[in-house]
């Protein structure tokens, strides 16, 4: 049997390249992308403890998770797209509108 | 049956009442005159009633308090609305509506035609009312209330003419100046409070001789405030200032308000706390040296004035030094009996004077009168009358109370007051024979287009009045060498008999002699006479007026105590008010906290609306760093 820890290390692991990858890329969609593996991050917590302590509301949490994700995933590229349309860019330091 | 007493408060309060709501409505001039002074005439005529019921009683009960009903009440802070009717304050009270109806009656001549005729009643009126409570009331309260009341219509009616800034200022420096003493007033009433509990005057005076020695700390501080309060109110050193300005007002309240009422009620407060009086000789031996202090200075500013009203106004402040000279030598009585005699002539000399004002068409400057005698006769002669009372020639009321004053002071504070008061005296001759001589006798020095009249009826009667209580006024406290019985003294003596049987412990005092008294009597009649004669050759023959030099102009200019008090007090003040309170506390510090504050607000908003930057991961950022600070918390702490 693998330790909990190794789990939890490679949750972390992808949660922290999720949040690097969020803070420093500039193309929304590889955001959007980072922000998904953050998502899943914490999915594979979940889960991990929900196996690890016999306890199955973890995993519900997880489908939870994953609907959700997919429903914002749906919003959040029309939302890409739609700015691709108004600025023939999807460089997010560009998009700096709402500011002082 | 003593309820009804109530009226004498209600006339005044009434005749203030319709004169200040209906006075413009009521277009009869006439019907206002009579009306404002039948509701002064309706409490004298109630209080002589009670005069003769109070002589009626046993001496021992000739003390009557009216509550009318609870005022104030405050856990401990009971204040009745309450007042106490006993010789003095009945001896007050027929002095103010008695001398009070006159100078209403005279009013009517006086004012005539005037455009605020209904407004003067009212302030007349209300003044009565306010005068009336200052001596009937039975607590320290009541009294300051009639207290600032008073001070209220004087500041109203010396400003009365407002249309010309000087009586403005006037009454705006009469009521400053009064506000000093007020000060002294409240802080005296506040340690009364605090140490005896109530403010009630004969409880105070009650518990003084169970509880304290003489000359203690508490009662030389109390004495000496209330003291500060009567020398503003009575015009006395260093705060006399006011009342000769105050004579910017019209004549009549010259003669009621600042003259024969209100600027005694200095000298009614300390006989009535004469109890605590005798219990603090430092502060009475303070009192003799002010009141001395301030009839020789007033005397001397008077003989080198001009201005009809000024003399007088001088001569008003050295009388009341009188008075307060009198206090000091524990004469409670003379001091009262004084105050009645100066009442009447001093009433009657300002009437008089109004009556040459208006006669000459208000010029008040006496170097340009002369030879009046014939053309207002009855004027003159009541005029005459008036300073020979002042001046102490028998058997005019001036005579007896001032030297009365003169002898008692001799006994109880030895020979160098008495030469001062006989030399005050001498002066008091001489300036009031000065006025008289320049005014009515030698060649008329007027303008051609002036021509002078005698005064309509309604003046000339309340003169020749007043003139008859001038010359017999005197006669309800004549001196023990007379044989005669002393009304006065008998019948305040039983307000008083604390204050004797107190005095008695503390010192003893001097036996008058027969032969003493006479030879001093003599003396002062003398000093008159040679300072009238005296004073008449010098002025009666005087055409041209020289400018003073020297020590003259000094004095002609009032030794300057106007000029000192603007470089010393009101300069400063101003120069405080200004750079300090107003430039550097207001602007700088008040303000420049407020706008400083909204400043910094608004300065450093500006500096870190920076950060919204716009771009998403720069929020991000910002968020991870805090979480990252969190959960670093979370670890180590």
């Amino acid at each position: 049997m693998i330790d909990i820890q190794y789990f939890l290390i490679l949750s972390a692991v992808l949660f922290s390249i999720g949040v690097i990858g969020v803070l420093v890329r500039r193309n929304a969609i590889v955001i959007f992308m980072c922000i998904e593996l953050m998502l899943n991050s914490v999915n594979l917590s979940l889960i991990t403890f929900s196996s690890f302590f016999s306890n199955y509301y973890g995993q519900i949490f997880v489908f939870f998770i994953m609907t959700v994700a997919a429903a914002e995933a749906a919003v959040g590229l029309a939302i890409i797209i739609s700015i691709y349309r108004n600025k023939e860019s999807i460089n997010i330091d560009e998009i700096n509108i709402l500011k002082w | 049956m003593d309820k009804f007493f109530i009226f004498v408060l209600i006339f005044p309060l009434l005749g203030f009442i319709v004169n200040l709501f209906f006075g413009k409505r009521i277009k009869s001039e006439k019907f206002i005159g009579i009306f404002s002074s039948a509701v002064v005439l309706i409490p004298f005529l109630i209080t002589v009633y009670f005069l003769i019921y109070l002589y009626s009683l046993e001496p021992h009960s000739r003390f009557i308090t009216l509550n009318l009903l609870n005022w104030i009440a405050a856990g401990f802070f009971n204040i009745q609305f309450s007042f106490l009717i006993d010789p003095l304050s009945l001896c007050m009270v027929l002095v103010v509506t008695g001398v009070g109806f006159l100078i209403h009656w005279y009013s009517i001549g006086y004012m005539h035609n005037d455009s605020m005729f209904s407004r003067f009643f009212a302030y007349m009126n209300l003044f009565i009312l306010s005068m009336l409570i200052l001596v009937l009331a039975d607590n320290f309260l009541l009294l300051f209330l009639g207290w600032e009341g008073v001070g209220l219509c004087s500041y109203l009616l010396i400003g009365f003419w407002y249309e010309k800034k000087f009586t403005g200022d006037a009454a705006k420096k009469a009521f400053i100046v009064n506000r000093i003493g007020d000060f002294g007033f409240m802080i005296a009433m506040f340690l009364i409070f605090l140490n005896f509990g109530t403010l009630n005057i004969s409880q105070f005076l009650a518990a003084i001789p169970v509880s304290f020695e003489f000359n203690s700390g508490l009662l030389v501080a109390v004495s000496l405030l209330l003291f500060l309060g009567a020398t503003g109110k009575s015009a006395q050193i260093p705060l006399f200032v006011w009342l000769p300005d105050a004579m910017a007002g019209p004549t009549p309240v010259s003669a009621l308000i600042h003259a024969a009422t209100m600027v005694t009620a200095g000298v009614y407060l300390i006989a009535r706390c004469s109890l605590l009086y005798v219990y603090s000789p430092i502060t009475t031996n303070i009192v003799l040296i002010i009141g001395i202090f301030t009839a020789l200075i007033a005397a001397v500013i008077a003989a080198k004035q001009n201005d009809i009203k000024k003399i007088l106004a001088y001569s008003t402040i050295s009388q009341l030094g009188f008075m307060f000279v009198a206090l000091g030598t524990f004469t409670y009585w003379l001091a009262i009996f004084h105050l009645i005699t100066h009442a009447f002539f001093k009433a009657l000399l300002f009437l008089g004077s109004g009556s040459v004002i208006h006669a000459m068409s208000d010029e008040q400057d006496i170097r340009n009168m002369g030879a009046l005698k014939d053309k207002m006769k009855i004027t003159y002669y009541t005029f005459l009358i008036g300073a020979l009372a002042i001046s102490g020639i028998p058997p005019l009321a001036g005579f007896w109370s001032k030297d009365e004053i003169l002898f008692k002071t001799f006994l109880n504070s030895g020979l160098i007051f008495y030469i001062v008061l006989l030399g005050i005296a001498f002066l008091t001759a001489f300036y009031m024979f000065r006025l008289v001589t320049l005014t009515f006798y030698g060649e008329p020095r007027y303008a051609a287009n002036i021509h002078p009249h005698e005064s309509p009826k309604s003046m000339t009667i309340p003169l020749l009045i007043l003139c008859g209580l001038s010359v017999i006024g005197g006669f309800i406290g004549l001196p023990h060498i007379t044989h005669l019985p002393n009304f006065l003294e008998r019948f305040l003596s039983v307000v008083f008999d604390k204050t004797e049987t107190a005095l008695m412990m503390y010192s003893q005092v001097n036996k008058p002699e027969v032969s003493l008294e006479i030879i001093l009597l003599i003396v002062s009649v003398v000093v008159a006479l040679i300072s009238i004669t005296y004073s008449y050759k010098k002025f009666s023959a005087v055409k041209k007026f020289k400018a003073s030099r020297g020590f003259a102009k000094i004095v002609e200019n009032k030794f300057y105590v106007d000029e000192i008090y603007d470089k010393i007090i009101v300069n400063p003040l101003y120069f405080i008010s200004d750079k300090l309170l107003w430039k550097i506390f207001d602007i700088k510090i008040i303000d420049g906290f407020i706008n400083g504050l909204a400043d910094f607000i608004k300065k450093s908003g500006e500096d870190w609306r920076r950060i919204q930057s716009g771009i998403v991961q720069d929020y991000a950022l910002i968020t991870v760093s805090g979480i990252i600070i969190i959960i670093i918390y979370l670890i180590f702490f």
